[in-house]
């Protein structure tokens, strides 16, 4: 699907802070508010913008301390539905937060997410370990979050080093 | 016995004005919680590929001189840069020189082509070192002003009633700063015309090129007959985010640039190895980044100049360039008060309008190098402090001055 460049923009905009109101997207592209409207809810039924996630750093929220781990997946594919019917199985499992289906030495990547190591563990041994079909597991646990989904999460990158009034 | 240096300094250098903008850096400066329309400069940290080169360039020891002109590599990109972007023709060979920063090809162009007395048109407002750099090469700057009702653009007529028989250049700066205005094809050629008819050379400051909105951009060089008398002038600063690189150049017939060259050779020899390694990289494989600041810059653009009208500071929706121009007449302010004001009520910082030439004052230069998450709050602000003038009385207001 061919997007304009009015569409471009907005999706621009948005992808950067799905909370800028209709109003100051109009003032910077130029349009109406109604346009503006019109277009988000086209590209919103067009599944192009598929949701409005708030990125949460739940660390720093005591007691809410959560451990991440990603699990590579080694499956034997079933005839005539191949990866996709396991794939649901795990995707059903709340603490599941993404799933890809990879090429190369194995075949699923599972993003899980718990409040313990231990939880994990058990997650893996009794829930994933015993999904027909799965043939093996291998768990890393990730330590820190320097960047997700295009944001840096610490660091100084976006600091201004500029001087306050140059010519 | 103390000395009086008085004595001991360069007339010409002592006599040279100071940069009406240092007064208020001093001020804004030393106050915390800023936001700054202010700087004349991208927000944007050069792209990550073109800072990469050049950490390998100086990891693998490119740390000697090169050429004066610059590296060959380089000038034959920026010579198919040239053809690219702006259809002019130049040989990488002999008509390119690669500089410190635009500004410098400015001093080159003015100390290669002035002898004492000339005089070079500067259309004002404009950048605030055109006027000095005119006086240091030995010319006479003879200051035009624009209007604010013919969008900052500068007319036959004005430059006609400026010529005299001294006259030998004239200085365009298209997209401009302060004002952002951004000149099209036909009106260059209306320039042209005058610039053939009383045979005079143009110095071409098209430094902010790549960021003009509403048109295609035509540089001066592109207009018939005009490219045996351009000097033109661009860089890496504003359209790659390249500010602290100083990395600019020129293109010139060659018998300008053998003249340049050879004050180049002697006054700074080159600019930095490692740095256009990573210009040449720039050049190659940069165009999706400057094409998404470009796009960036125009929504604020949009945004800004929006507000600023709501607000009842009237602004002219400028082409090009990074800056906005609108007038603050109406709050009866001058416009060096309605800064001090604004930075000391609200904390914004702008920069005066009369920094850059007397036609500016009545205006304020707001510069939308800055997120739009900021420019909201600014815009905000500065609502608010008109405000407060609104329900000034005339008495309140004498105060404020």
């Amino acid at each position: 699907m061919k997007l304009n460049n009015e569409e471009l923009n907005i999706l621009s905009i948005l992808e950067e802070n799905h909370k800028v109101s209709t109003e100051a997207i109009a003032m910077q592209l130029q349009t109406s508010e109604e346009n503006v409207t019109k277009l988000i809810k086209k590209l919103e039924d067009e599944k192009i913008i598929v949701s409005y996630p708030t990125l949460i750093d739940w660390n720093k929220i005591e007691g809410n301390e959560t451990v991440v781990a990603m699990i590579d997946v080694k499956v034997t594919p079933q005839r005539n539905v191949g990866f996709n019917e396991v794939a649901e199985q795990i995707y059903r499992y709340p603490e599941v937060t993404s799933l890809y289906l990879m090429s190369g030495t194995y075949d699923l990547s599972v993003t899980v997410e718990g409040k313990t190591m231990k939880e994990i563990a058990l997650f893996v041994s009794n829930k994933l370990a015993s999904i027909e079909n799965v043939v093996s597991t291998t768990t890393h646990f990730m330590l820190k979050k320097y960047k997700h989904d295009g944001v840096i999460v610490e660091g100084n990158d976006d600091k201004d080093r500029r001087m306050v009034i140059s010519p | 016995m103390s000395m009086n240096y008085q004595n001991y300094l360069s007339k010409t250098a002592i006599d040279i004005e100071p940069s009406g903008i240092r007064k208020f850096f001093d001020l804004a400066a030393s106050m915390e919680g800023v936001i700054s329309l202010g700087v004349g400069e991208p927000d944007f940290v050069t792209p990550w590929n073109i800072r990469e080169v050049a950490m390998e360039a100086l990891q693998d020891g490119y740390t000697s001189y090169t050429a004066n002109a610059g590296l060959l590599e380089l000038r034959e990109e920026i010579t198919a840069y040239l053809k690219r972007k702006f259809h002019v023709d130049y040989r990488a060979e002999d008509q390119v020189i690669v500089t410190v920063g635009a500004s410098q090809s400015l001093d080159l162009a003015f100390r290669a082509i002035l002898n004492p007395g000339d005089e070079v048109l500067v259309i004002e407002p404009a950048f605030v070192s055109y006027a000095s750099l005119v006086t240091l090469a030995g010319g006479v700057p003879v200051r035009i002003a624009t209007k604010e009702e013919n969008g900052f653009k500068i007319t036959p007529e004005q430059l006609e009633a400026a010529i005299t028989d001294k006259t030998k250049a004239i200085l365009l700066c298209s997209p401009n700063n302060p004002t952002g205005t951004c000149l099209n094809k036909d009106e260059l050629t209306e320039i042209a015309n005058v610039v053939l008819k009383h045979d005079l050379l143009v110095v071409s400051d098209e430094i902010y090129a790549e960021l003009a909105y509403d048109q295609e951009y035509t540089s001066f060089a592109a207009i018939p007959g005009m490219y045996e008398r351009t000097i033109l002038i661009n860089g890496f600063s504003k359209g790659f985010a390249m500010t602290g690189w100083r990395l600019g150049f020129l293109s010139a017939p060659s018998e300008f640039i053998s003249v340049m060259i050879k004050i180049y050779q002697y006054t700074t020899m080159c600019a930095p190895y490692m740095l256009q390694i990573g210009a040449i990289e720039a050049l190659r494989n940069s165009s999706d980044h400057v094409e998404k600041m470009k796009q960036n810059y125009w929504r604020r653009r949009n945004f800004t100049v929006q507000s600023l009208n709501k607000i009842g500071l009237d602004c002219h929706t400028p082409g090009g360039a990074f800056y906005v121009f609108p007038s603050i007449k109406k709050t009866g302010l001058t416009s060096e008060q309605f800064a001090e004001e604004l930075l000391q009520q609200e904390k914004v910082a702008v920069v005066p309008g009369n920094a850059f030439g007397a036609s500016g004052e009545g205006y304020i230069r707001c510069s939308y190098a800055t997120s739009i998450e900021q420019l909201q709050e600014a815009m905000n602000r500065i609502g608010r402090f008109t405000k407060s003038l609104e329900g000034k009385t005339s008495q309140e207001l004498e105060k404020v001055k």
